[in-house]
Order: structure tokens, then C-alpha cells, then sequence
């Protein structure tokens, strides 16, 4: 790895000296310098908040600092605009694409080229296919850009920014949205970039990714840099260490349950998407026991977010026989209805979903706990109140009080606080999905001890994440999801992470359609 | 340089000052039209904002204005809260009075005691039902609610005028597009001798505080909340969207048709093609005034209904167009909008950025 950093010429392609950037109320980053070579993989570190998404954007010239220097191969430069970044030579691929669903590979790809590179190109689609070729990216140029899978989109970025030779790839999360057999033609790919030359800004949460393939690593903690490391000589628990300040307690596992009792199920789901981009739902079954965690994998955007509002009502169709929650059939309840009858939601978007951004978190503790504290009508708010500061100390909700409205909370917080206003309500059945999705490491572990608490009381939770490590941790069985299919459902402890990687890309779906049409 | 920022959250003092200011720059702008008229300013708001308030009489005649103000503004603030953009007021009022007269005119030769909360329901019930079609259309076609209320204001309007014309002239009218007087036992009771202030503009004040205690003690005025600033939050609590879009129009239907109905039952007196000079449009400006709160809303009335009094006192003693008034209403409007933008955002000055 380092021999090919020393074939590299000694000059910075990228250097970055004392950048501040200043928010309303945040400083995002505070006096950042960050060195890159051409050809090195460079991992930029932190927790949520810790500002990289800012220094990346300033970059890339979405953000433009308040004061510091950007040196582009050596030449101080000013990076008005992505379009001045591009013409650098910078590409990057945002977390969530940029790209228009109507449009093929190789419009979208035409639509960020100005004429004069258009010209250069000539053959855009030969260029495409060359590329593609090369790289083993496996990109057509005249597929449509809505029947990709997130994987394939995520390539089309990419190759979006090899056809403007770039000098600089930044990646920002790239591998959040992959399965575990897609990570790896990525790194494939990045490696081979960074052979010839390139230079890649890696952005991730998971550390063993850049142990693997970063060269070097910059780690932000709070908008400052706090320290900068070589991956290869590190491990995942001493790059936690810098990022979180102190040792971060990985839990090795937590004891498994084993349910015996059904209190829900679902049979023969069949749903079709109601967004022309949605997924639809193909023959769905699965139960979930008393006292144990469901988890289901999958990449996002294969039919989880459809499961979850048909079985939460928020999908208000109706559907007969489908949904049984102690014996009753769920599907013909409206949500409210649902609610009453003892299932419980955690959603993924906290702050507008989850909870009303302007109101106080009193309020949006009534928001869907109104047991016992609306007598013919009237809302007794003493008693909302009170039961909202016992809320904010027993999940140690770091925030101005119950007052405070849920937007001045962080991510984290908020989701404690989510998730004891759910817990709270007793449930039967908890639908939990992505519980630590951009939590801070102490939040998680004590967003995890609250479900499994749960858990032990003994309701059925169902667990939906895109953290495979996370599912392993708290899932007592598990499944996987791929385009609206659900794969057999095992014991955590009889399946592996390659197994439920295979599931995540969709082996499971012919050997499941062979055994009915043989059954 | 200076430039423009959002705030981190939004500011308390200026929700609050921000009627204020804007009423301030409206009279500023005022001045600034009067002079172009070649008429004192001075003495041009001093007959349009205190001469209203003057003596007893002009004090109830500007309390006569205030009622159905305030009725439809109430009504509209709780439509606002919670996403429904109901511009129907005018006519839901209009409405209200046609259904409310028809079923006065039963009554020209009565005196039973029922007649006049016969005549109100009336009034109330037709209000009611003029708010339901649009909601209707939007519960269930999605149809845009402001479109569908604003014709539908046109069409009640020519209703009434239809009506005036026909079924509800007065026999011995010599064909006047009147109804006949109503009679005394339908008309509300005035309350003092000196104006005509009557039962309606008392029923105005107690259903704000109604809608203010439904708004702030109610788990249902809670949803309201809640759908209003965030709907995927309501749908993720799983409240009923139909059920609460359909209360809050009904509502303020029910508002606006009583607003309607005691006009024809209180200072008219009968059924004429003039019923409103545009209360139920004015009313959304003091809904907005009002910070769209029930008790925001008696004082926002209270300064249109001078506004409105002040106009014609204008036009009488000083022969300034009585347009003004809704020159002033739109003004005001509009700078209560522009001084909204500073909820949000502020102006800072950043020397430090020059260097």
C-alpha cells in the first residue's frame, strides 16, 4: 500500500489550511488542515455533527469557508461553485444521489458536461462502455436510471465523475447503502483509481471499511481536528477511541431470547407500490414472538419503508386477513386504532415524523401517548408535563427541559427521547426502524439496553436496520429484504453475515419461488 | 456588508412585534397617500384611527363591524392551524345569511319566541353546508381548497342576488331586491340604547374564547396543531386527517354562516343584495393579524373594524375615497408579511467578511 503512495510525485493534490466555517449557533468547523497525496485514500472520521460534511462541501464548493486557504496541487485556489471544483478536477457522490429517475445513464452523465467537454468526449456512450469496461464498473448507458438498483446508481455516480478525469473522489458514506458483496467491487474499484493516481476522500461511520482501504485517516471530533492515523496500523477499537474521546464499550453480544408465544403476524402480504418509484411487497410472511427481536437486513429502498406504513396504518389501505395482533385482524384499523391496540412505531425521519420540530417535547409526548392524559377531551398538561421530565431523566435526554422544542435537540437525544415515549406506552409489538442511524456511540448502547429491556418485558419487537452489525447484536432471529421479498427467517445464531449479505442481494428469491412451485 | 440570515430558531419578540411594525409602516405609507391627495395626513388618521373610538355611538357602530370580522376570522385562524386554505368566509357568510333570511321570512308575521334561534341556526346551518362542498372535494378528490372556496364566494354571492331578485323579494316591495323586515321577534336584541350593538357581536367574543380554550386545552385542538405544523407527524400518530379537516370547515362555516345570519337578523334588519362589504375577505388579514389565535384575532378585529369605520367617516368628513380602506387593508397585509420574513431570518452586518 505505501509503496505505491511512494511512486507518487511528493506534491499535494489537495491541502487544506486552517478552514473555519461558522453556522448560526454551530461552528461546523474550527481551524481544519488536512493534507492529501494524489493516489491516497483518505479517511475522514467523526461522529454525526463532527463537521465533515462541511469541510467535504466546502471542497467541493458548496460551502465557501469563512476564512482558511484550499491548495490545489500547490496553487492556492477559490472554489466559488461545483462546477469551478469540477473543472479542478474534483468529483464527488453525495449520500443521496443526484440523479433523475426519467432520464438514462448516459443523459444524466451528458447533463453535468459542458459543451466544451462533450466535444473532448465525442462518443459519450463509447466512453461510457470503455469505462465501464476498465473499471468493472458494469454500467449500460442506456438503461434508465429508475431501474437501477441503489448499488448500480451509486456506479453511475462514480462514473459520472471518471468521465471528467478526475483528480479528486470524494465519497461521502458510500457504503451505507450497499450490501456487503457490493462493498467489495467498490473497493476493488477505488483501488484501482487510486493506483492510477487518483485521490479518494473516503467519508464513513465504519471503521473496519477504513481499516481496510484507507491509507491515511483525519479524524474530526465537534468541528476540530483531533488527530490523524495511519488505518492499516490501527484497529476499529482505537479509531473509536479518537473519535468518541474515550473507549467506546463495543459490546461483544448480548445474551439471546427465545420467544415461543405468536402476538403477530403476517401471511400471504402482497402490496403494490404506491409511488411509481416505490417497491412493492410479494408475498410477505413472517410472525413475531413474545419477548424477541425480529431484525430484518436489507439495502434501503428494497420495500422496508412500504412494510413499515402498511403494518403501522400510515399506509391507510386496507387490507383483510393479513395482519393479526393477538388474534385480531390489524389490517382494517386506521393507525390511530392500531395504536390503541398496543403497537408502538419508531420512525426513521425523527424531526418531522418522529416528532414535531416547533413544539415542546411535552407536546410531543402527547403526540402519540394520550393514555391517561385526556379525560372527555380535555388534555391534562400538568400531567404531560410531569410524565415528559420523567421521560427526559430516565433515558438521560440532554436537552433545556421539557419545554424545549424537539428541533434544539440533537439526533441523538431526540431518539432517546422517541424512543422512551414509545417504550413507554407498554407495547405489544414495537416496529423499530434504523433505532441508531447517526447516534452517537453512548446514545446507541443505551438506545439498545432500552430495547432489549423491552424485549425481557416481553413484547415483539421488529427491527429493521440497515447496520448488519447492529442486527447481529440485537436480533434474536433475522431476515433480509430484496425488492419487496422477504428471505426465510433463521436464528441469529444459526447464519452468518455472508448469508444474510447473499439474502440482502436476493439469492434467496428463485430457491423460494422454486420450493412453492415444487410444494 | 450586509446580508441576510436565518435565525437558529425562530424569534418570540418578533411573532409579536411584527403586527406592530407593519400596522406602523401601513400608516407611514397612509401619510405618505394622503399628502399625494392633498389632504392633511394628520387630520386624515386622526378621522380614519381616532374618531372611530370617539364617542359611544361611533364605539358600537365600530363593535357592530367587529362581529362578524371576528367571526370568520376565528373560524379561518383554526382552517389556517391546520393546513386548510379556506378563503370561503365571504361566502360562507353570504350563505348564512340567504339560509338564515329564508327561514326569517317563516316567521315575518310571527312572534313565537323561536324565531330567532330558528333564524340563527339557520344562518349557521347553511354556513355549514356552503364550507362542507369544498371540503368535501378535498377530502375526497384532493381538489385545491382555495380554488374551490373562492368560486364558491362568486356563486353565493349571485345566489343571494338571485334570490333578492326572487323567491326572497318582498311582495309589496314595489319590486326593491329586498325581502320583506323582518319581524321583531327575530331580530337579535339590541343591547344599549345608544348604538345598535346586539347579541351577535357578544356571541362573536365568546366563541373566540371557545375556539382559543378548544385550540389550547383540547386533545382535539392539539391534533389541529399537529396537523397543521407537521402532517407526517399526525399521519405517524395516526390521526384522522378527514375527521379534523372536516371539523375545522365546518367550524368555521358554522362561523361565518352566523356572522352572516346575524347581520340580516341585527343591524340590516332584512335580506339586501349588500349583506357584507367584503367582511369575509378582510377577515382573513385579521386572522393573520391575530397571529392566527382566537384571542389575537378580537384584538386584530377590533383595529379593521375602526379601519372599516374610519373609511366612511373619511369619505363623509374629509370626501377621501373610500377605497382607502381596502387600499389600507392590502398594505397592511402586505407589510405584515414582509415583517414575517424577520421571524425567520435577520440582518446582520458582517465587517469581518470585507478583509
Amino acid at each position: 500500500m505505501s509503496e505505491t503512495l511512494k511512486n507518487q510525485s511528493l506534491k499535494p493534490r489537495l491541502e487544506l489550511l486552517n478552514i473555519t466555517k461558522q453556522y448560526p449557533g454551530c461552528l461546523a468547523n474550527d481551524q481544519i488542515c488536512m493534507t492529501l497525496m494524489p493516489g491516497e485514500i483518505h479517511a475522514l472520521l467523526g461522529e454525526n455533527g463532527a463537521g465533515k460534511s462541511t469541510l467535504v462541501k466546502t471542497i467541493y464548493g458548496v460551502v465557501s469557508p469563512d476564512s482558511g486557504q484550499i491548495l490545489w496541487d500547490g496553487q492556492a485556489v477559490d472554489i466559488k461553485s461545483p462546477s469551478k471544483a469540477r473543472d479542478l478536477g474534483i468529483g464527488m457522490v453525495f449520500q443521496h444521489f443526484s440523479l433523475f429517475e426519467t432520464l438514462t445513464v448516459a443523459q444524466n452523465i451528458e447533463l453535468c458536461l459542458s459543451p466544451t467537454q462533450l466535444a473532448d468526449i465525442g462518443n459519450l456512450a463509447a466512453r461510457i462502455t470503455k469505462l465501464s469496461q476498465d473499471y468493472g464498473l458494469n454500467v449500460d448507458p442506456d438503461r434508465y436510471v429508475h431501474s437501477l438498483s441503489i448499488g448500480e446508481r451509486q456506479r453511475v455516480e462514480i462514473m459520472r465523475c471518471l468521465v471528467q478525469s478526475v483528480k479528486l473522489l470524494i465519497l461521502d458514506e458510500p457504503t451505507s447503502v450497499l450490501t456487503p458483496q457490493e462493498v467489495a467491487g467498490l473497493f476493488n474499484v477505488l483501488r484501482q483509481l487510486s493506483n492510477e493516481g487518483c485521490s479518494i476522500l473516503f467519508i464513513s461511520h465504519k471503521l473496519h471499511e477504513v481499516t481496510e482501504i484507507c491509507h491515511n485517516a483525519t479524524i474530526l471530533r465537534g468541528g476540530k481536528f483531533v488527530g490523524d492515523c495511519e488505518p492499516a496500523n490501527e484497529t476499529p477499537a482505537t479509531i473509536a477511541k479518537m473519535m468518541v474521546g474515550d473507549l467506546a464499550e463495543q459490546d461483544a453480544g448480548y445474551e439471546k431470547a427465545h420467544g415461543e408465544e405468536v402476538i403477530f403476524s403476517a401471511q400471504s402480504l402482497n402490496l403494490a407500490a404506491k409511488h411509481p418509484f416505490g417497491t412493492s411487497l410479494k408475498n410477505v410472511n413472517f410472525e413475531l414472538l413474545k419477548g424477541e427481536i425480529l431484525g430484518i437486513a436489507g439495502v434501503a429502498g428494497n420495500g422496508q419503508e412500504e412494510l413499515m406504513s402498511i403494518i403501522s396504518g400510515e399506509d391507510n389501505r386496507t387490507l383483510k386477513g393479513v395482519f393479526t395482533l393477538d388474534d385480531q385482524d390489524l389490517g382494517t384499523l386506521s393507525a390511530g386504532a392500531r395504536r390503541r391496540n398496543g403497537l408502538a412505531y419508531v420512525p426513521e425521519e425523527r424531526l418531522g415524523r418522529g416528532a414535531v420540530p416547533e413544539m415542546s417535547l411535552s407536546e410531543n409526548t402527547l403526540l402519540t401517548h394520550s393514555r391517561g392524559f385526556v379525560k372527555s377531551g380535555l388534555v391534562n398538561w400538568k400531567a404531560v408535563k410531569d410524565y415528559a421530565k420523567k421521560l427526559i431523566s430516565d433515558y438521560s435526554v440532554k436537552c433545556h427541559g421539557e419545554f424545549a422544542e424537539a428541533k434544539s435537540l440533537s439526533g441523538g437525544n431526540l431518539q432517546k427521547f422517541i424512543m422512551g415515549r414509545e417504550i413507554g406506552q407498554n407495547p405489544k409489538v414495537l416496529i423499530c426502524a434504523h433505532p441508531t442511524w447517526g447516534v452517537d456511540v453512548g446514545a446507541a448502547l443505551a438506545i439498545h439496553q432500552a430495547l432489549l429491556t423491552l424485549r425481557d418485558q416481553g413484547a415483539a419487537i421488529l427491527l429493521i436496520s440497515e447496520d448488519i452489525d447492529e442486527l447481529f447484536l440485537l436480533a434474536d432471529r433475522m431476515a433480509a429484504v430484496c425488492d419487496g421479498h422477504l428471505s426465510p427467517v433463521v436464528r441469529t445464531e444459526e447464519t452468518s453475515i455472508d448469508q444474510i449479505g447473499q439474502w440482502m442481494a436476493g439469492t434467496f428469491i428463485n430457491a423460494n419461488d422454486h420450493a412453492e412451485a415444487t410444494a | 456588508m450586509i446580508r441576510v440570515q436565518a435565525r437558529t430558531e425562530p424569534s418570540t419578540l418578533m411573532t409579536f412585534a411584527s403586527p406592530f411594525l407593519a400596522i406602523v409602516l401601513t400608516l407611514i405609507f397612509g401619510s405618505i397617500l394622503f399628502t399625494a391627495l392633498d389632504k392633511d395626513p394628520i387630520q386624515a388618521l386622526h378621522v380614519l384611527l381616532v374618531l372611530p373610538l370617539s364617542d359611544a355611538y361611533n364605539i358600537s357602530e365600530m363593535l357592530v363591524k367587529m362581529g362578524p370580522l371576528l367571526l370568520c376570522a376565528v373560524g379561518l385562524s383554526l382552517c389556517y392551524r391546520a393546513n386548510m386554505w379556506n378563503i370561503g368566509a365571504e361566502g360562507q357568510l353570504l350563505a348564512g345569511a340567504l339560509g338564515g333570511s329564508a327561514v326569517a321570512l317563516m316567521f315575518v308575521d310571527s312572534e313565537s319566541f323561536m324565531a330567532m334561534p330558528l333564524t340563527l341556526l339557520g344562518g349557521i346551518l347553511s354556513g355549514m353546508a356552503w364550507a362542507a362542498i369544498p371540503t368535501y372535494l378535498k377530502v375526497k378528490f384532493n381538489s385545491n381548497l382555495i380554488l374551490t372556496t373562492i368560486m364558491l364566494n362568486y356563486i353565493a354571492l349571485y345566489l343571494l342576488i338571485w334570490a333578492v331578485h326572487g323567491p326572497l323579494r318582498d311582495p309589496d316591495g314595489f319590486g326593491f331586491p329586498e325581502s320583506a323586515l323582518f319581524s321583531d321577534a327575530t331580530l337579535l336584541p339590541v343591547l344599549s340604547d345608544s348604538g345598535r350593538v346586539h347579541l351577535g357581536v357578544v356571541l362573536a367574543i365568546l366563541l373566540a374564547l371557545f375556539a382559543w380554550f378548544i385550540l389550547s386545552k383540547t386533545h382535539l385542538g392539539f391534533k389541529i396543531r399537529v396537523y397543521g405544523a407537521d402532517e407526517p407527524a399526525a399521519t405517524y400518530a395516526g390521526y384522522n386527517a378527514k375527521g379534523i379537516s372536516w371539523f375545522v370547515m365546518l367550524f368555521a362555516g358554522a362561523l361565518a354562516g352566523l356572522a352572516g345570519v346575524s347581520e340580516v337578523a341585527g343591524p340590516i334588519g332584512q335580506l339586501t343584495p349588500n349583506i357584507s362589504p367584503g367582511y369575509g375577505y378582510s377577515a382573513i388579514i385579521v386572522a393573520y393579524l391575530g397571529r392566527l389565535h382566537p384571542a389575537g384575532a378580537i384584538i386584530a378585529s377590533i383595529f379593521l373594524a375602526i379601519l372599516y369605520m374610519g373609511g366612511d367617516l373619511a369619505q363623509i368628513e374629509m370626501g377621501i375615497p373610500i377605497a382607502v380602506v381596502g387600499m389600507f387593508q392590502g398594505v397592511l397585509l402586505f407589510f405584515l408579511l414582509a415583517c414575517d420574513f424577520f421571524i425567520r431570518y435577520r440582518v446582520v452586518s458582517s465587517r469581518e467578511n470585507m478583509a
